[in-house]
């Protein structure tokens, strides 16, 4: 019946054709904005190659959490214990660095997260305990094991301490010969448009660290794995509707604790990432609550790969902001006042939401007002961005989110009848 | 009487088993890290000299306090984990406040509190409002709540605050509105503070609102099943926002012993943490302010009897920490499994009383209605 009665769906190449137009579109107009905005400031630091490089580091960690959380909720598992899993990559990542070098320090935070992991798809998957609370433990036990850890392991160590191991060797670097040197020649010059995108392209080619480079291509292979394989069709099925997914013979538990697993790797790269690139060394405390601003990016990301790049960039971009003059933070408030007045014209146009234009107008003013009135903005502001961004995602677009249909629920063998 | 007998083994096993899984585990981290578990065990068991015994008492009426707060909502199946960024921002407001003097003496201890309460309240319900109003769920909002409490703390603390030697600290309260406690033992054993009586107040009054009015029936129905509260005219959006604010006003009592009993202003003596503790403690205890008693006085135990380990033996005092957390994630495994062998025996008997009846009434409409 309702075979014969549903209206077909749009061909799906048509309207993602016009999703890609659409984006490329928005993806100029940020360009021109932020270009119009570093010309009329003044304020060339908001994207200078320094600064993008800063703010491509301080993205990984905050992408890997995110892709973390990706795997695991995808399969319906909530995870909230990314956190405690990053805190765990940071001290595999220094231990295994110490002893066998930068790369192996790779496979050891990926190692200590995945146990991490491992110990989140036991409670969850198998004994079928409510996500949050087995995610709160552990953070916990995950804050505990690495300073215990540290403390036993590296306090005699050369450059380590009860706290910390610092003068660990990072994954080489690379430059691409010519192209950086002519990109960052041409974003010296200042120029309208064409220095934002040489700056770009200087971020991507000078001194990029092999890890970064592993962390973006993770997201490539997990958007792959995850979408385009059968291995990833039954694993988000899991997460869609686990009683299906089994009746059609799929091992809904072995799939979930593989995604969990894999989960708490991928926050513990992101941890060992902080360890050996972002800093030069393991410090007990230093992911600062980025496994929960990946949580957020994954959900302003809507659950899906490139909204997860997207929202771990612009979170990572605020992040390396307190490195920045106050004076670059407060030329973004112009940036923000355009981003919002565009936003409410675009929705007046297209989808007649009056009400919802006019809030957004009105914020778009506001923060216009702010950015007149003032000429410097507390670094702290830019440190909270991420969490408000979120906030405002959450309570304006909530309808336009989808998580996992199964998403956060207990699954138990069998149930499917 | 042996149905009396089950339900009380039933729920001291899970917690038991929970405490011995921790023991294990703890053990094998330690001797895997080339220490000697009974070093820890000897000082960790040891009885708690008088001094300890204070310490012990003052933080477990804040652990407990904390986890009151997170249980309020986890009963309604609401999950507050931004009880941290409640107190933190509570507490700085009643700094602010009691520090400026503008009411004399005890009085100003009471504005400190109802500040306290209101502000705390009052972050909670961001997160209530955004929930009933757009669907957001509460685990999201109170995360993000909690890392914006922290900035913004950091941030007034860094452009009003005092300086102090290193660090930036608020006006000191006046000497009228300290309340030091009393000394069970000599003076240099420190004072149990004054205000833990809150947690015996907060005490009571969670146990009294939940079980003897209407509105904690209403509150525990809509956490045992959302739906059938709806059914029976329970407002559930109503009960949201109100129980949020509730466990905001109790979160915002967190810190108030040790600030008017030792800190007297918000700065570096400020105790962060406890609110995660709490939830902790909260999960531990089952949501029942006497199981949260227990789970507040062992988790303050650990933490203070652990404070010696350094002095006394080669292993970090951080290993309670993990303790903790293996406490609490095999505590809610144990009630877990306890549940599902419960289940399983109900089926179990069920099935075999129908069993039983089978053969004297062969048609199924028989065997119902006998």
């Amino acid at each position: 019946m309702s075979t014969l009665t549903a209206t077909p769906a749009p061909p799906t190449s048509q309207r993602a054709g016009q999703n890609y137009w659409m984006w490329l579109l928005v993806g100029l107009g940020v360009l021109v904005a932020v270009s119009a905005v570093r010309v009329i400031t003044g304020a060339h630091e908001i994207d200078t190659p320094g600064s993008l490089r800063a703010a491509l580091i301080a993205t990984c960690p905050i992408l890997m959490a995110a892709l973390g959380g990706l795997w695991s909720e995808r399969a319906g598992v909530v995870n909230i214990g990314l956190e405690g899993q990053m805190i765990l990559g940071t001290w595999g990542a220094a231990y295994f660095t110490y002893y066998y070098g930068p790369w192996m320090g790779i496979v050891g935070a990926a190692l200590l997260g995945a146990i991490g992991g491992a110990l989140h798809a036991l409670a969850t998957v198998t004994f079928g305990v409510d996500h949050i609370v087995s995610g709160v433990a552990i953070n916990i036990i995950g804050l505990g094991a690495a300073k215990f850890l540290a403390e036993a392991y590296f306090a005699n160590l050369e450059g380590g301490g009860v706290r910390q191991l610092t003068g660990l060797d990072s994954p080489p670097s690379v430059t691409i010969p010519g192209l950086s040197d002519a990109a960052v020649a041409l974003a010296d010059q200042r120029w309208f448009v064409v220095s934002d995108v040489a700056s770009v392209v200087a971020a991507f080619t000078t001194r990029v660290n092999l890890m970064t480079v592993l962390c973006f291509a993770l997201v490539a292979v997990s958007a792959y794995v995850l979408w385009k394989t059968s291995f990833g069709l039954r694993l988000r099925s899991c997460g869609e509707n686990p009683q299906a997914a089994e009746s059609l013979g799929v091992n809904v538990l072995l799939y979930k604790w593989v995604a969990v697993t894999t989960s708490g790797a991928m926050a513990g790269i992101g941890g060992g990432f902080l360890a050996l690139v972002a800093s030069s060394g393991f410090v007990t405390g230093q992911t600062n609550g980025r496994g929960y601003i990946g949580l957020a990016a994954m959900i302003f990301g809507n659950w899906r790969p490139s909204g997860i790049l997207t929202g771990s960039l612009m979170f990572g971009y605020t992040d390396s902001l307190r490195l920045r003059s106050t004076g670059a933070i407060h030329a973004l408030l112009l940036l923000v006042a355009i981003g919002l007045i565009a936003f409410a014209v675009w929705k007046l146009v297209r989808t007649q939401q009056t009400v919802q234009a006019i809030v957004f107008a009105v914020a778009g003013g506001l923060f216009l007002l702010w950015f007149l009135s003032t000429d410097a903005v507390p670094r702290e502001f830019a440190g909270m961005t991420p969490y408000i961004a979120t906030l405002l995602v959450l309570a304006f677009a909530s309808q336009r989110l989808r998580m996992p249909k199964a998403d956060g629920q207990t699954y138990r063998k069998g149930s499917a009848g | 009487m042996s149905a009396v007998v089950r339900r009380v083994l039933g729920a001291l096993v899970a917690p038991l088993v929970a405490v011995v899984a921790a023991m294990a585990i703890t053990s094998i981290v330690i001797m895997a890290s080339g220490s000697s578990p009974g070093d820890f065990w000897e000082v960790i068991l040891e009885p708690p000299a008088d001094r300890t015994m204070v310490n012990i008492v003052n933080q477990s009426s804040m652990i407990f306090l904390s986890a009151l707060a997170a249980a309020i909502g986890f009963r309604m199946n609401l999950f507050n984990i931004g009880v941290e960024g409640q107190y933190q921002v509570a507490s700085y407001a009643a700094a602010i406040t009691v520090g400026a003097a503008f009411v004399p003496g005890l009085l100003n201890v009471v504005l400190g509190l109802v500040v306290a309460m209101v502000v705390g309240a009052a972050w909670a319900g961001i997160a209530g409002l955004l929930k009933v109003t757009r669907g957001v769920s509460e685990v999201i909002s109170t995360i993000m709540l909690n890392a914006i409490a922290v900035t913004l703390v950091g941030y007034l603390l860094n452009t009003y605050g005092i300086r102090a030697g290193n660090s930036l600290r608020t006006t000191e309260i006046p000497e009228s509105s300290q309340l030091a406690g009393f000394t069970p033992f000599l003076d240099r054993d420190g004072a149990i503070w004054t205000l833990c009586l809150l947690a015996v107040v907060a005490g009571i009054g969670f146990s009294f609102l939940l079980n003897r009015t209407s509105f904690g029936f209403d509150l525990r129905a809509t956490g045992m099943s959302e739906t059938a509260a709806v059914a029976s005219g329970v407002k559930v959006n109503r009960m949201v926002i109100v129980s949020m604010m509730m466990s905001g006003a109790i979160a915002g009592l967190i810190w108030m012993p040790a600030f008017f009993g030792s800190a007297h202003t918000y700065g570096s003596t400020f105790q962060f943490q406890l609110g995660f503790t709490g939830i902790a403690v909260a999960l531990l205890g089952r949501n029942r302010p006497l199981g949260i008693v227990f789970g507040a006085l062992l988790f303050a135990f650990l933490n203070e009897q652990s404070n010696r380990l350094t002095l006394l033996t080669d292993i970090s005092q951080n290993v309670v920490q993990i303790t903790q957390g293996v406490i609490v994630l095999a505590v809610v495994v144990a009630y877990e499994v306890v549940r599902r062998r419960q289940q399983a025996a109900e089926q179990n008997a069920v099935k075999r009383q129908l069993d039983a009846a089978r053969p004297s009434s062969p048609s199924d409409d028989k065997a119902v209605n006998a």
